[in-house]
């Protein structure tokens, strides 16, 4: 090295400004386009105002949080979102994952059926919405139909029942998602070194012990990171309530009318742009619904850095 | 581990597995392989009464119960590219049908008593999902590579938290920053325009863009490029002619996942555009028919709209897996 000091040093020091051209324009993008944005609104989330008026944003401090943290109106969209993303999540592992123990072990053709599985994932939630409207309709759409309800006057009306609206959009999400958890689970599965099960066989040990005390555990990160990652997505829903229900049917509750599916992030939609433009409060939410999310995301990168350390 | 290390050095060639041999797997296999072919059938069902509600005509679409046999017909991707008006008479109507200058397609559309007063909204909105998304892409890409090399290889103060914080910004719920961008946007003029979605697309990718690609320049070996050096090549030169060539797949497989979620993307698009730049993600929804709900011309519009996804898929099914997770496993 010692011969090559000087040349060396030339590219030491070009490597130098090479890191910082090559690193700049993406902190530089991520800073303007991520980072302002949310100092902005954390500015605005102290303050009273609204897009639509000429008044400038006046600073009315904790308001905004207190109004979001203790009004019932609000508390009811976390509720729906929580309840929501309790059950979604719950319904694509187990579905996901019993999908991945039946093509865990390859016959012919597994290939090309695990992709056709995985088509679901890759549509846009919002046009996959619109269209599973037209499945829901009780009486030209295929699920009624489906679930041996063939007559449209008793058939259930999934989008316009209140009691059965937020299950309409838990199965549309599990029909798009569960192939995730698919997919995660099969990584985990193949990765189970073979002389495990060998080993179980020998001693003669039954199909539920291998399962509990060798899959299960050996498969166990992998599907944390499904548990957080869909979490999140969870919360974050949108484009399919959006494309599905729009937040309705709406239903009487105590004195108050409340949209059965209306997730946070459609409401935070509907504060914050016109007519409501409440953008001062709908900063706030977005607020409280950002920490959430950073929760749950920090145990997410945690859990994958030990999958990528292991 | 014991039984590893004890194994006879020579090859085995017949399975050692005692729960594997007899004629019982082979019967578990089959049932298992026809579950699994059940099971996709339902999961694509919803997909394929899209194509089959496409391809129905108006009557089909509602008939009840539905049709699952009927007479295909175009008509819905007529519907689909053209503004029509009902003729307020069945007379009129009748006296539109009968002229003979009329093409193939104003006479199908003719038959339902309507008229074609010009081409629809839906090929324009096509047309600026590709600007904005390949735009986008090809960004989000390049910007990624670059920094992912740069992360690759060398030693950068305050890389974990640098990487964590561009990790960070792709958990970001999208409505959290809307607000702001919308009113940055409104203040800079850039609502309504490509360059407002392009850049902002652009800036939510990157985050994926950069962590994916870092996996697959990890696995490049570094000692290609030191030769590459001491052969005299500059740095740059041999990230171009050396570490690129090696990362096609990896480049490849990170532009078609952010081409899947510009492709896709609602929230944004929704709020940042109307008319002129509208994509087709918030407009599909709020397909207006001419005097009904045309659910033809929706499934239409979903089913072109979901190909150029479902081709991709298939493309790259093997990425599919490092793409979901941020590159964080190796293989499927």
């Amino acid at each position: 090295m010692s011969s090559y000091s000087h040349p060396a040093r030339r590219r030491h020091l070009g490597d130098k400004r090479l890191i910082q051209m090559f690193i700049i324009p993406t902190v530089v993008l991520l800073i303007l386009m991520n980072v302002f944005p949310l100092i902005y609104s954390l500015y605005l989330s102290f303050t009273e105002y609204s897009a639509i008026n000429p008044t400038p944003p006046k600073w009315v401090g904790l308001d905004n949080y207190k109004k979001v943290l203790s009004d019932n109106l609000y508390w009811h969209n976390f509720a729906v979102t929580g309840r929501y993303a309790l059950i979604s999540v719950s319904l694509q592992m187990i579905v996901g994952f019993g999908l991945a123990m039946l093509l865990k072990e390859k016959f012919k053709g597994s290939g090309l059926l695990t992709t056709l599985i995985l088509v679901p994932m890759m549509l846009s939630p919002a046009v996959v919405g619109a269209f599973w409207k037209n499945i829901f309709n009780p009486s030209f759409g295929i699920f009624d139909q489906f679930l041996g309800y063939s007559d449209p006057n008793t058939a259930p009306e999934w989008l316009g029942d209140p009691d059965l609206a937020l299950w309409a959009v838990v199965i549309v999400d599990v029909w798009m998602w569960s192939p995730f958890v698919m997919l995660l689970s099969l990584a985990g599965l193949s990765a189970i070194p073979d002389y495990l099960y060998e080993a179980a066989a020998i001693d003669r040990a039954s199909a539920w012990f291998q399962f509990r005390r060798i899959t299960l555990p050996q498969v166990m990160p992998l599907l944390l990171i499904a548990v957080l990652f869909r979490t999140i997505e969870a919360f974050k829903q949108f484009d399919l309530v959006m494309g599905l229900t729009g937040g309705g049917p709406s239903l009487l509750q105590g004195t108050q009318a409340v949209n059965v599916t209306e997730t946070v992030s459609v409401k935070l939609f509907r504060l914050a742009m016109p007519p409501q433009a409440q953008t001062g409060l709908s900063s706030a939410m977005a607020y409280v619904v950002l920490i959430i999310i950073i929760a749950i995301s920090n145990l997410y990168i945690r859990a994958l850095n030990k999958v990528r350390e292991g | 581990m014991a039984t590893r290390a004890s194994a006879p050095s020579a090859p085995v060639t017949i399975s050692t597995r005692v729960d594997k041999v007899g004629l019982r797997p082979k019967v578990t296999r089959a049932i298992r392989a026809f579950v699994v072919v059940i099971l996709t059938v339902l999961i694509l069902l919803p997909v394929v009464w899209m194509v089959m509600t496409s391809l129905k005509s108006p009557s089909d679409v509602v008939a009840v119960p539905p049709k699952i046999i009927f007479e295909p017909s175009i008509e819905s991707f007529i519907f689909l590219v053209t503004e029509r008006v009902q003729f307020p008479t069945r007379q009129e109507a009748d006296e539109f049908r009968a002229r003979d200058d009329l093409k193939w397609y104003e006479k199908k559309v003719a038959e339902r008593g309507q008229k074609i007063t010009r081409v629809g909204d839906f090929p324009k909105q096509l047309r600026n999902s590709f600007i904005i998304a390949g735009t986008s892409t090809i960004f989000s890409v390049l910007f990624g590579v670059l920094s992912a090399y740069a992360f690759s290889r060398f030693k950068i103060p305050g890389e974990g938290d640098l990487l964590f914080f561009i990790l960070s910004t792709r958990m970001l719920p999208p409505v959290a920053v809307t607000i702001p961008i919308f009113l940055m946007y409104r203040e800079l003029g850039l609502d309504n325009t490509y360059f407002g979605l392009i850049l902002l697309y652009t800036t939510f990718n990157l985050s994926f863009s950069v962590w994916l690609l870092k996996g697959f320049i990890d696995e490049i070996p570094k000692e290609y490029e030191e030769a590459a050096l001491v052969d005299g090549y500059t740095r740059l030169q041999a990230f171009r002619k050396v570490v690129l060539p090696q990362a096609v797949t990896g480049i490849a497989a990170t532009t078609v996942f952010c081409f899947i979620f510009a492709w896709n993307e609602y929230a944004f698009a929704a709020m940042l555009t109307s008319d002129a730049t509208r994509t087709a993600p918030p407009s599909i929804p709020s397909i207006q028919g001419v005097g009904r709900i045309e659910w033809e011309t929706i499934a239409a519009a979903s089913l072109v709209f979901l190909l150029p996804v479902v081709i991709v898929t298939f493309a790259l099914r093997k990425h599919l897996l490092r793409g979901v997770t941020f590159g964080a496993i190796r293989k499927g």
